[in-house]
């Protein structure tokens, strides 16, 4: 296959960054849209410039590193997928593929493809844990009864890998989803339940510092979230937080 | 939490969105149920429209109702334009390409522009029919059906809004029709998303409840306006 590529250039933060197009030839049609970012890497190194930056770690669609805006979505066309397991069988030859990075005012560009989406951690710590004391005599989980039910919803959020396709998809780069998916994986057990108040309210008020926008319910983010996180989640949320605000000293 | 976070947070702008929105909802069934009587003919039709009129005008209950209305519609608004400027900030830079078609309807992503249109319908439309009510020069009815001389004349809103669609009176009523039933396609779309968007920023859109409120949403969304809009060409095309 050949391909015309419109990558997205940024030397740093404060750099305006532009569209810069590359041809590719030969791409495999068996090869993930990573490998042929490599190839394209490759191709640029030799011609003694300096490569596309993008971030990838595991290539198996559970890091949620790969981040990047193809085609107009996130993580490219296809449901259920990061970039790293969207094949270049997808697309045909002679295409033009735009690659973009993730954009939310609450997710910087550092450079080129990477952006950084500390927000996310800085979210999760402001409420997305068990205060479990570890002392080395936990007591075992199995040990509390959860109906399957619970334990099913509870899983489902904790497949969220935090990769921000839900930021970088809605309209109004809300993380609502994200957020909804750490609120509910923790609320939906016992185990987090002494803090469900604090976190709700907390995890919330550290997603509004962050800058991120309000969600206007358009399902845009469950379309494109790599883990089919459900907008059951946000509804949660949204019980939770209100819950928390009505009584919150509970 | 600073104890104002219910007023500020992005949530509590959602729960007042919903909430204002789903009183409309509620404001819209009555207005409509109030319109149909239009429906009704003869003198015996005009009557009882224009004692209806008397009665939304006077009595202190609805009065009551129509600030809560006017308070939400003004809510409503303002807090859609904080949401929207909040969410443009959001993203400074934009996509070059944004297929936002794949994955979210239309109406979902316009809200803001379909408020702004049914923003504009809601000033000319109340300019056209309750400014004139409350403070215009009212033809007056002065007989009941029967031909009984009243002893309160009542304001002729029924002859008001007869004119207003007759094209032999007024210059201006196919356009005012043809606008009236585009304003009502705006509000089906607002309603396609706002109603079960409504719920969902409530958290109840949820379960088994989830379906039923997508179902209802679009049912409502396409009935109600349906139903407005059939009023004005009626009256228009009776009167042609």
């Amino acid at each position: 296959m050949n391909l015309t590529l419109k990558v997205w250039r940024q030397n740093g933060a404060n750099d305006k960054g532009r569209l810069e197009s590359y041809q590719v030839k030969d791409i495999s049609p068996d090869m993930s849209f990573l490998e042929m970012m490599d190839v394209l890497n490759d191709q640029i190194i030799v011609e003694g410039k300096d490569p596309v930056a993008f971030d990838h770690d595991c290539r198996e669609g559970i890091c949620g590193s790969c981040s990047m805006f193809i085609n107009g979505e996130a993580h490219g066309p296809g449901r259920g997928i990061t970039t790293c397991q969207l094949h270049m069988r997808t697309f045909n030859d002679g295409d033009t593929i735009y690659i973009e990075p993730w954009r939310a005012a609450a997710f910087p560009v550092i450079k080129d493809l990477v952006t950084d989406r500390s927000a996310f951690d800085r979210i999760i710590q402001a409420g997305g844990y068990v205060s479990v004391n570890t002392s080395g005599n936990t007591q075992d989980a199995n040990a509390l009864p959860i109906p399957k039910d619970d334990a099913d919803k509870a899983f489902d959020a904790a497949t969220c890998i935090g990769c921000g396709a839900c930021v970088a998809t809605c309209k109004n780069s809300s993380a609502m989803l994200f957020v909804s998916a750490k609120v509910s994986q923790l609320a939906l057990l016992p185990q987090g339940d002494p803090e469900r108040t604090t976190r709700a309210l907390h995890m919330v008020e550290q997603m509004d510092k962050e800058g991120f926008g309000n969600c206007t319910n358009t399902g845009a983010c469950e379309v494109e979230c790599p883990k089919e996180i459900s907008l059951e989640n946000i509804a949660r949320l949204n019980r939770e937080y209100l819950r928390a605000s009505v009584n919150p000293d509970k | 939490m600073s104890r104002s976070a219910i007023l500020k947070s992005s949530l509590a702008k959602k729960y007042w969105m919903s909430a204002t929105g789903l009183f409309l909802c509620v404001f819209l069934l009555g207005h409509l149920a109030g319109n149909l009587q239009l429906f009704m003919e003869g003198a015996a039709g005009e009557y009882q429209f224009n004692q209806y009129a008397k009665f939304m005008t006077t009595n202190p209950a609805v009065k009551l109702l129509s600030y809560l209305t006017y308070a939400s519609i003004l809510f409503h608004a303002i807090d859609g334009l904080l949401l929207t400027i909040q969410n443009k900030k959001a993203r400074p830079v934009n996509y070059a390409v944004f297929k936002a078609s794949a994955n979210s309807t239309w109406a979902s992503r316009n809200m803001g522009v379909l408020g702004t249109v049914l923003l504009a319908f809601i000033v000319t439309h109340m300019t056209n029919f309750w400014a004139v009510m409350h403070w215009g020069e009212m033809p007056m009815q002065t007989v009941d059906p029967e031909g009984k001389l009243l002893e309160e004349p009542l304001k002729n809103l029924h002859m008001v809004v007869m004119n207003f669609f007759n094209p032999a009176e007024n210059s201006l009523a196919l356009l005012a029709t043809v606008l009236y039933v585009l304003s009502m396609v705006a509000i089906g779309f607002h309603l396609s998303h706002g109603f079960h968007s409504a719920f969902q920023s409530l958290g109840l859109r949820t379960g088994k409840y989830g379906k039923l409120i997508m179902v209802a949403g679009k049912v409502f969304a396409i009935v109600v306006p349906a139903l407005f809009a059939i009023i004005p060409l009626y009256l228009y095309f009776i009167q042609a």
